[in-house]
């Protein structure tokens, strides 16, 4: 260390490592706060929704139609119609999707069709849910006449998560070991065989985990329902499906409500926050802690699937 | 018998691989069914209103009496508030997936990656009122000038619903990295932060960028943030102050009035809706092209 050129090369060398180390840790920090900032962003929007509508959350808001007053408002229409596109999004939806997703993944041989099919379906995942709305509107509510009607709105909704659930059972498939589909082919089994009573139920957790989340998105979306004409303000609603009434058999079931027009919660929302009077602001936040509620709620299941079988399925 | 039951067995297999194909096939015909939609009312707009004047005059007033249909200050719109987002979006949800795949631990990564899936499961329309009654307040005692509508804060929301979707697709990326590349480096004697910026990041950056596209795709759609927090105001402007209006929030202002069938203010949202989806369809297929070809590489 005598030589004085050296101990200048050294000096500046433990300077710059320094440096280094400090920017190491120095980044540590930035993307902890990175991190940080969407979750800490989404526990002050919750905070804040609860402190503005937590007081209207009573059992009057769920049994009451909307109404001019806004203490006096209420989901009931809203929050039945949600049930109501939900359950028919998922009938239409969740057949056609696990269907496609199964031919692609297992039936499909490796050609130009498959790999359009494949673009096509990447990029039906990345169209704005408004122009879903469009489609709607021209092809269901227009072209085949269905009105306003729930069936319009559970038809759109369904297209629209068709490749979620697409891509999501494409992947639960994919998971499955090769030496399954082997040694049922090996004992003589038909490839519908092998799908029906081998692919299916090993994959059948990781699918259940992305149609769920498929349809918390369903639940939340707001533009393709506002698109093709679902109504801001309704003060009945749909048939019901079951009626327990009149003479013999006393039960009575009809799809006459699928025709009917409907409004789901976050239309509902969508309607108090644009209106200019403040009493409005608290429904929509009352709104939004139901409409939270179901999407979390919906998600932790989906998480906790996803975690369950992780743990359990080891090939 | 034996030949009979073959039959009827080879007969299923077949129709069920045909019933299969179709359910496919349907996805096809979705996009078939968006493109003729669009297609066959934005042509019956351009009978009445000039592909030129679309394009290129500077005024919207599709509702006024003194008509215009002047496609740029919504795309200014659109453009402003995207912008604003992704400036949000790409800093913090690249930092964060540098972070998830360098630095944090199995345990922690197995924490914030579900919670920020929840970020993501946010119904757009909690995005808009937490906008409008939570964030331009606060930005406001900032910035005493910002309108009660504006694109700032649309924007910025709207980069924090995308900061999950660049952070996990960007962080796939990163994993996707060879292990080898990251030992070499520091067998070289780098630290973590040299590792992630000089060999990480760069042999990611298809995958990162690839994500990217698909944010700022995700941001020119987003829908019900700006039809809330934004105004309704289209106005050529790049301030970020004042109130405007974007493609998806005019498309959400006409479906909500009763504007007649057959119209031409009902077709333009169809003419919107087609700009719309050509712009997202270049950059979904662009995004989807870039991610296929960092997977090759690396599987």
């Amino acid at each position: 260390m005598n030589n004085p050129a050296l101990s200048k090369i050294n000096s500046s060398f433990v300077r710059k490592s320094g440096v280094n180390r400090r920017l190491d840790s120095g980044f540590r920090i930035l993307g902890i706060a990175s991190t940080a900032f969407g979750l800490v962003v989404l526990l002050v929007l919750i905070i804040d929704i609860f402190l503005d509508g937590a007081d209207r959350i009573k059992w009057d808001f769920f049994v009451s139609f909307p109404s001019r007053k806004p203490e006096l408002a209420g989901i009931l229409s809203a929050w039945v119609g949600t049930v109501w596109i939900m359950v028919l999004t998922a009938l239409i939806a969740l057949p056609l999707g696990i269907g496609a997703g199964i031919y692609l993944e297992e039936y499909a041989r490796k050609n130009y069709l498959t790999n359009f099919i494949e673009i096509n379906i990447a990029n039906l995942a990345g169209v704005p849910s408004v122009i879903y709305g469009l489609l709607g509107l021209g092809l269901f509510v227009r072209y085949f006449n269905l009105d306003r009607s729930v069936l319009a709105g559970g038809l759109t909704l369904a297209l629209l998560i068709l490749p979620v659930i697409i891509l999501s059972t494409r992947e639960a498939l994919r998971a499955i070991p090769s030496s399954i589909r082997e040694a049922s082919y090996a004992l003589g089994a038909t490839k519908w065989q092998t799908v029906q009573h081998q692919l299916f139920p090993a994959a059948l957790g990781n699918i259940m985990t992305g149609v769920i989340l498929a349809m918390s998105r369903a639940a939340g979306e707001t533009a393709p329902l506002i698109t093709i004409g679902a109504l801001t303000y309704i003060a009945f609603l749909p048939q019901s499906p079951v009626a327990f009434s009149g003479g013999f058999p006393f039960i009575h079931f009809s799809l006459q409500g699928l025709f009917d027009p409907f409004t789901v919660l976050p239309i509902q929302i969508f309607n108090w926050v644009s209106r200019p009077q403040k009493g409005f602001f608290a429904d929509a936040a009352a709104g939004i802690i139901v409409l939270l509620g179901l999407t979390l709620i919906m998600n932790a299941i989906a998480i906790l699937l996803r975690h369950h079988y992780q743990k359990k399925v080891r090939w | 018998m034996l030949l009979k039951r073959k039959f009827i067995l080879k007969t299923k297999e077949i129709l069920i691989e045909r019933l299969l194909f179709f359910c496919s096939l349907l996805s096809v015909v979705t996009t078939l069914g968006i493109i003729l939609v669009l297609l066959f009312e934005t042509l019956d707009f351009f009978k009445e209103v000039p592909v030129w004047q679309f394009l290129t005059d500077t005024q919207w007033t599709p509702l006024f009496v003194n008509k215009h249909f002047g496609i740029l200050p919504l795309l200014c719109g659109t453009f402003l508030t995207t912008l604003i987002a992704i400036s949000v979006a790409i800093p913090v949800g690249l930092a964060s997936a540098v972070y998830l795949s360098e630095y944090a631990s199995l345990k922690i990564r197995n924490i914030v990656k579900p919670l920020m899936e929840i970020l993501a499961a946010v119904p757009t329309v909690v995005y808009g009122y937490f906008a409008l009654l939570f964030v331009t307040p606060l930005l406001r005692k900032i910035i005493p000038d910002l309108s009660g509508f504006n694109s700032l804060s649309s924007g910025i929301v709207m980069g924090i619903m995308i900061i999950p979707l660049i952070s996990s697709l960007s962080e796939d990326a990163m994993r996707a990295v060879p292990m080898g590349l990251r030992e070499g480096a520091y067998a070289v004697g780098s630290n973590r932060l040299q590792v992630a910026l000089r060999i990480v990041l760069p042999a990611a950056l298809s995958g990162i960028i690839a994500a990217s596209i698909l944010a700022i795709s995700r941001a020119i759609g987003e829908t019900m943030i700006v039809a809330i927090a934004a105004g309704q105001q289209p106005r050529l402007t790049l301030n970020p102050l004042v109130p405007i209006q974007t493609i998806t929030a005019y498309i959400v202002q006409i479906s909500l009035g009763d504007t007649p069938h057959g119209t031409l203010e009902y077709r333009t949202i169809f003419a919107c809706g087609m700009s719309l989806f050509i712009m997202t369809f270049i950059l979904n297929i662009f995004s989807f092209k870039l991610k296929r070809r960092f997977q090759e590489i690396y599987e």
